[in-house]
């Protein structure tokens, strides 16, 4: 192993049509971010799949941690109240 | 096929009773056909099979660049320049693709790189051969990528997220690939009698290398069945190589030219082609590193490296200094 170092990793987000929300399609490695909206733009839109990027180093994402999916996830399972359907109401009342 | 030998780490298949409760734990949620991802819990084993897996098939797409940029400045019209280039920008796209599933796994992109380059990873076998005519990028288009694509189409359904998800975008690019290269050869078959000898004669140089794509025969790869029970391999190699066998034949009568093989022939029984197996110890010989373009497309591969070396330092410091003038200016 060389004790060169590797060019950072960053993670790649695009807005496929007007309108939509930016979703993540994948990451590619650049020296900083005009680099790595220009491999974006050549990586991931070679089709015409988008009209916008974002383009985030990847060290500066924190994400949950999957061993604790349980605890973060779980609670919000047994609270059947925040949805419509928890509530019966007569067909009288109509469309709510 | 772009993963043709890999060799797997585990000791054969267990029963779900012999597994700990976390190895078993992780072989269920496979079996109900959920994803595995990055930073989730996994046998040290599937996470090891998986980068020489990813891996190979990354430096396939990567080496696989170079029998086809060979033609890149001798394309016959400018439309079919244009065609190539794109094919070959794609095959970057999906190494780059493929990396990056592989360093979710915890390898770096530099250690990949350098597996490759002293020959501790391997990429198919395929791209040791050379690319003689202008007919071969019609041969290699139509056969090397349609093989590649019977591979990739159920490795969309892959356990490992990132490689599934990286499937999926190379499957969507793949087919023009294959496409464009058929177009060549329709061209190549209806055209000139020289032509026309140039496409018979590059179907009866790639037809072998193209079925040892899929790699050993059933019966002698021992590392499938663990590979199978992880779902990182969705098929045995001799089903899909039946699979290519069955629809390619049929493309090659289209064109009216002959597959190089005295014993194929349709068996109304089973419903499949019965041909010849390819040359297996010239497959060995070309793994180990002694087919016709071994050497060159590893040295081509590490001069690009080693003489980009210098661009890639600079580029870097650029971007440190960069940074701190701006939290200077901050
Ligand atoms: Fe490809
Ligand atoms: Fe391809």
């Amino acid at each position: 192993m060389s004790d060169k170092k590797e060019w950072p990793l960053w993670e790649v987000f695009i807005r496929g049509q007007h309108g939509m929300s930016h979703r993540h399609v994948g990451s590619l490695h650049a020296s900083d971010n005009e680099m790595a909206m220009k491999n974006a733009r050549d990586v991931y839109t070679r089709r015409n799949e988008g009209v916008s990027i974002w383009v985030v180093e990847a060290q500066h994402i924190s994400a949950s941690v999957p061993s604790e999916k349980g605890p973060m996830f779980d609670p919000a399972k047994d609270k059947v109240y925040r949805h419509p359907t928890f509530y019966e109401l007569p067909d009288e009342a109509g469309n709510m | 096929m772009y993963a043709q030998m890999v060799k797997s780490t585990g000791k054969g298949v267990q029963a779900l009773e012999e597994m700990s409760r976390e190895e078993r734990a992780f072989q269920e949620r496979i079996d109900r056909g959920e994803k595995i991802e990055p930073k989730e819990w996994m046998p040290d084993a599937y996470r090891k099979n998986l980068i020489r897996q990813i891996g190979q098939h990354a430096h396939s797409e990567i080496v696989g660049q170079l029998p086809e940029g060979n033609w890149i400045t001798r394309a016959p019209t400018l439309e079919r320049k244009a065609n190539l280039l794109a094919k070959v920008q794609d095959e970057a796209g999906h190494g780059l693709y493929l990396y990056c599933a592989a360093e979710t796994l915890g390898v770096s992109r530099d250690e990949l790189f350098e597996m490759l380059h002293s020959g501790k990873m391997k990429y198919s076998s395929i791209f040791n051969y050379p690319t003689l005519t202008w007919a071969d990028m019609g041969a290699v288009g139509w056969l090397v990528d349609g093989a590649a694509i019977m591979n990739q189409v159920p490795l969309q359904r892959t356990s490992y997220g990132p490689y599934a998800r990286a499937m999926v975008r190379i499957c969507k690019e793949e087919s023009f690939h294959q496409r464009q290269g058929f177009q060549i050869m329709m061209v190549m078959a209806n055209g000139s009698k020289d032509q026309k000898r140039m496409a018979q004669d590059a179907l009866n140089r790639f037809w072998g290398p193209a079925l040892m794509m899929f790699g050993p025969s059933d019966k002698d790869s021992v590392h499938s069945a663990q590979s199978m029970a992880w779902k990182i391999k969705m098929n045995s190699n001799d089903e899909l190589r039946q699979k290519f066998v069955d629809e390619t034949v049929p493309q090659a009568e289209y064109l009216d030219l002959k597959v190089p093989d005295e014993n194929l022939k349709w068996n109304e029984e089973t419903g499949h082609y019965d041909f010849s197996q390819p040359d297996w110890d010239e497959f060995y010989d070309v793994l180990k590193g002694n087919g016709p373009c071994n050497h060159e497309r590893l040295e081509a591969r590490k001069k690009a490296w080693d003489e980009g070396a210098w661009v890639r330092e600079a580029m870097m410091a650029h971007a440190e200094k960069k940074a701190a003038k701006k939290q200077a200016a901050e």
